[in-house]
């Protein structure tokens, strides 16, 4: 089992560890708990370890083309300082893994991977490096703190300069704190405005220090993997290995906009050959009741028409909410959902559940 | 805490009201309860059997029951709003039961208190 640079920290603050991808991680505080830290980020701030996330870095004269062969979005376009969402498919048009990738300069990126798929991804993009291209998994020395909600801004200003701080969504600037190069990117994965800090693990104890110094002023609790999980679930984004897996078609999660067919990828043409046959739905329980993962859903005439791939009690929202994978062609405005027997009724509604306004 | 009685899996008797509930370290374990699934009345209850199931934001969790009997009440507030047992573990009864056996074998609270230990 690993510890990230941070667990002293978190143990200490009264984090309820669990095991997830090989790490001890918080999954909620003894203080707190996941409803409250939910609402500290909806409301005000929180501050979450994620330095279980891998980062692979490729540089080089050809990791631009690496990159582009491999991923669904197109990269031509992507400035330094700016940080992209995509797909990594395999030849069949499933999904290796959902990523991150941060454009330094032309000829230097970071793809940010998720913790399960570090591994396999390594091994998937190390196998596929074209001409002169520099991989290098700098996952285990690397530090990631996701600061997230309205109030993430000023804590941060608190102590990063205003010019080195990023100003739009998926941008980011590299700065020194206590020594060391830190990316703050303006990022994450809660639905918020927010940043998410990568450090290294030499100073990550200090910049712990000072973001939780800064935070306190501005209400910032330490959250844990439960919330994460519900603040991702109410902005409906996609978990890898929920709504997402080696088998799913890139073309069957919503995620189009993500998919470029005018540019070449591995797992292209299996995705222009394979009508998608499922797709991503979000619903409302009308019932009561929650509907968790792998929940069995049908149509108003007890068709099954598939299944449950993440649920939950929307804490915002004050009602259970569910993202579901079902036939293509369903079009019903209800379905029913098996939870231990029982039918619940619940409705289809637009995804996000829920989004900021302001 | 004369009155209750428990299972080891943190499932409370009161033996004077006859209702059944869960203990203050199970809601804790739990976390933020969200729903609660509770048998209508006139359903049997089981000892060491599950009756009901509660959601937190974590997951859902079985509770047993700790005695036989037959279920003449449940409280309708809980349903309503699940978090009071979050609140006060030991006020928020789930189910009240008469025609009760088997209250042999459970742990008074003292011996309860040290499982937990």
């Amino acid at each position: 089992m690993k510890l990230t640079p941070f667990f002293e920290k978190m143990a200490a603050n009264g984090a309820k560890m669990v095991e997830f991808t090989g790490y001890f991680l918080p999954i909620q505080f003894e203080s707190s708990g996941i409803i409250a830290e939910h609402k500290a980020v909806r409301e005000k701030a929180g501050l979450f370890d994620v330095s279980h996330m891998g980062e692979l870095m490729l540089t080089g004269k050809d990791a631009f083309a690496t990159i582009q062969s491999l991923v669904t979005n197109d990269i031509t376009s992507m400035k330094d300082g700016q940080a992209r969402y995509t797909l990594l498919p395999n030849e069949k048009g499933g999904i290796v893994d959902d990523i991150l990738i941060y454009r330094f300069n032309e000829q230097k990126y970071m793809l940010v991977v998720n913790a399960a798929n570090c591994a396999k991804d390594d091994q998937w993009i190390s196998s596929r490096l074209l001409g002169d291209t520099v991989f290098e998994n700098i996952s285990e020395r690397t530090a990631q703190l996701a600061i997230q909600g309205r109030a993430a801004e000023d804590i941060i200003k608190e102590f990063i300069t205003v010019y080195n701080v990023p100003e739009k969504n998926y941008t980011f600037k590299v700065s020194v704190l206590f020594g060391e190069e830190i990316i703050l990117s303006r990022t994450g994965y809660t639905g918020e405005d927010g940043f998410e800090l990568y450090c290294s693990d030499k100073i990550a104890e200090q910049v712990f220090d000072l973001v939780v110094e800064k935070g306190n002023k501005h209400g910032m609790l330490l959250c844990g993997l439960g919330a994460r999980d519900t603040l991702r679930m109410e902005a409906s984004m996609p978990l890898y290995g929920h709504e997402m897996t080696d088998e799913t078609l890139a073309t069957e999660l919503g995620l189009d906009f993500f998919i470029k067919l005018n540019k070449d990828f591995v797992g292209k043409q299996a995705l222009l050959d394979k009508a998608p046959l499922c797709k991503r739905i979000g619903v409302r329980l009308v019932d009561r009741g929650i509907a968790r993962e792998k929940a069995l859903v049908f149509d108003s005439e007890d068709k099954e028409i598939g299944c449950v791939t993440s649920g939950t009690h929307s804490p915002t929202l004050g009602y259970p909410i569910a993202m579901l994978r079902v036939d293509r062609d369903f079009d019903g405005k209800e379905v029913y959902i098996d939870v231990r027997g029982k039918k619940l009724k619940a409705e289809v509604v637009p995804m996000p559940f829920y989004k900021k306004n302001y | 805490m004369k009155d209750f009685y428990f299972l080891p899996s943190h499932e409370w008797y009161n033996k004077k009201e006859a209702t059944v509930g869960i203990s203050d370290y199970a809601q804790k374990e739990l976390g933020d309860i969200v729903f609660v699934e509770l048998p209508e009345v006139g359903d049997k209850v089981e000892k060491g059997k599950p009756f009901a199931n509660v959601e937190s934001v974590k997951a859902v969790s079985e509770i047993f029951s700790p005695v036989n009997g037959e279920v003449v009440e449940i409280n309708e507030e809980i349903l309503d709003n699940p978090a009071l047992i979050n609140d006060d573990a030991f006020a928020m009864w789930m189910i009240k039961v008469a025609d009760v056996s088997g209250e042999e074998g459970l742990l008074n609270s003292d011996e309860y208190e040290n499982t937990i230990k």
